[in-house]
């Protein structure tokens, strides 16, 4: 089956690859960096992390961007959507991360309206 | 049987599905779809946790004062670090997919085989990593008093460590009979009795002033709540109700119910599809083996198992953040 070229560059042309078999083993080797201080970071918990910035601690976001930065090198080097047409690239991430997004912040806003009702408002809970 | 492995009819026509639109063909954009329907079904879940966990974001468990456990190791704590070894596992069958997928741009046989026999191992290690998570799970290890309003009460020594039930409270002849379907409401019986009462936990309890009960909420500092010896007395003979031990779908003695529900109920829908993915990945093992893709020119079908396989890894990525991580 004649299969198109594999793009060889991750990181924005930083690191190139020569073969699709090499490129495989070094997105592996970044995602088990990328876990590897996720764990370190969960573990100690570093407390200059720990300050609130836009409603969350600080070492929860470096965790979830952690995880997107996973999850695009997932998708895009082993799920091959760097090989794919744009247009099927943007249908799928369009799609998902437009509706994932829609229903985060409707479900985290109306839990953090209850989280107040139930800390400042009459109902008690803590019996 | 070799003909119509050979030619699916679908390579000539136009209007017979030999158009590719996107450059996609139809089995791999049908694959793309229901990975973003699927994705938006695990967001749901995902969603609905952090709904729950913002609305007790106080006193929601702490995930690795939970997830302490590593295999033969017993009694030692390690947070977070079997997970970790769990994520490794499905990431590295997710290389050996792709592996497998390149082996068969080239149509090697051999090397698609052996990478395909890897994935599957790698699949089946993780599904039983999780089986284990669940197992250490349910059985829990130090037990709680719940209270009527069903909040989780645990105990820790001055050090702040968690205790046992077992290491202060004697167990005596209990007087309590079980609930059995026979009896008193029809059809309804309850489960196991936990192995001590509550006459007794508050017996131990007295007779080692060394012990405080630590709480669901959480304080400035980012740690559980420990009351104070004569707090802690009065809390558990006025609203202790029941003794907790492990977890199940209605009590758990890590902290809210929800945490157990939505850990059996999320890990439960991803290893589902986990183990279905080792399934599918045994019929297109053997369909390699049997020659099926060399005969029909092309190993696309392993592309496709391929990137259900990675989307499996994908939402284990998220699901390790928000359940162990954040």
């Amino acid at each position: 089956m004649a299969h198109a070229e594999h793009k060889l560059e991750i990181l924005r042309g930083l690191i190139k690859f020569k073969s699709n078999t090499q490129k495989i083993w070094g997105v592996l080797i970044l995602l088990s960096i990328i876990t590897a201080v996720e764990v370190i970071l969960g573990i100690y918990k570093p407390s200059s992390l720990m300050g609130h910035v836009l409603g969350m601690k600080a070492l929860n976001w470096i965790f979830i961007i952690l995880t997107i930065v996973k999850a695009y090198y997932i998708t895009w080097d082993f799920m091959h959507m760097r090989d794919e047409t744009a247009n099927l690239r943007r249908m799928v991430v369009w799609t998902a991360i437009f509706l994932i997004a829609y229903l985060l912040f409707i479900l985290l806003q109306e839990g953090d309206y209850i989280e107040s009702i139930y800390s400042s408002g009459y109902i008690k809970h803590n019996f | 049987m070799d003909t119509t492995v050979v030619n699916t009819g679908a390579d000539e026509k136009t209007w017979g599905g030999g158009n590719k639109p996107l450059n996609a063909s139809y089995g791999k954009m049908m694959m793309w779809f229901f990975i973003v329907s699927d994705a938006l079904t695990f967001s749901g879940f995902l969603a609905a946790y952090g709904f729950s966990r913002f609305k007790f974001i106080g006193s929601w468990p702490i995930a690795d004062e939970v997830f302490t456990h590593v295999p033969f190791l017993h009694g030692q704590e390690f947070p977070m670090i079997y997970v970790a070894f769990m994520t490794f596992i499905l990431i590295m069958s997710s290389v050996t997919m792709v592996l497998a997928v390149d082996a068969g741009h080239h149509m090697n046989k051999a090397k698609v085989t052996l990478y395909m026999l890897l994935t599957i191992i790698g699949g089946l290690i993780f599904v039983g990593s999780q089986a284990w998570e669940w197992a250490t799970f349910i059985k829990g290890d130090h037990g709680a008093v719940q209270t009527k309003g069903g909040n989780i009460l645990q105990f820790v020594d001055a050090d702040g460590h968690r205790v046992k039930l077992a290491d202060f409270v004697v167990a005596g002849t209990h007087d309590r009979v079980e609930h059995e379907r026979k009896n008193g409401l029809w059809f309804v019986d309850e489960g196991a009795l936990p192995t001590y009462t509550m006459d007794e936990v508050i017996a131990g309890f007295e007779s080692h002033p060394d012990i405080a009960i630590r709480t669901q909420d959480i304080n400035e500092h980012g740690h559980k709540t420990v009351l104070s010896r004569s707090e802690s007395l009065k809390q558990l003979k006025t609203n202790g109700k029941k003794v907790v031990e492990g977890a199940n779908l209605h009590v758990n003695e890590y902290g809210t119910s929800l945490f157990a529900d939505f850990f059996f109920f999320i890990t439960g829908f991803h290893g589902f599809h986990v183990f279905s993915g080792v399934v599918i990945n045994i019929i297109i093992f053997f369909n390699v083996i049997l020659g099926t893709y060399e005969r029909r020119g092309s190993y696309e079908m392993v592309e496709k198992v391929g990137l259900y396989w990675h989307f499996v890894d994908l939402v284990w990525v998220f699901v390790f953040t928000f359940f162990y991580l954040v």
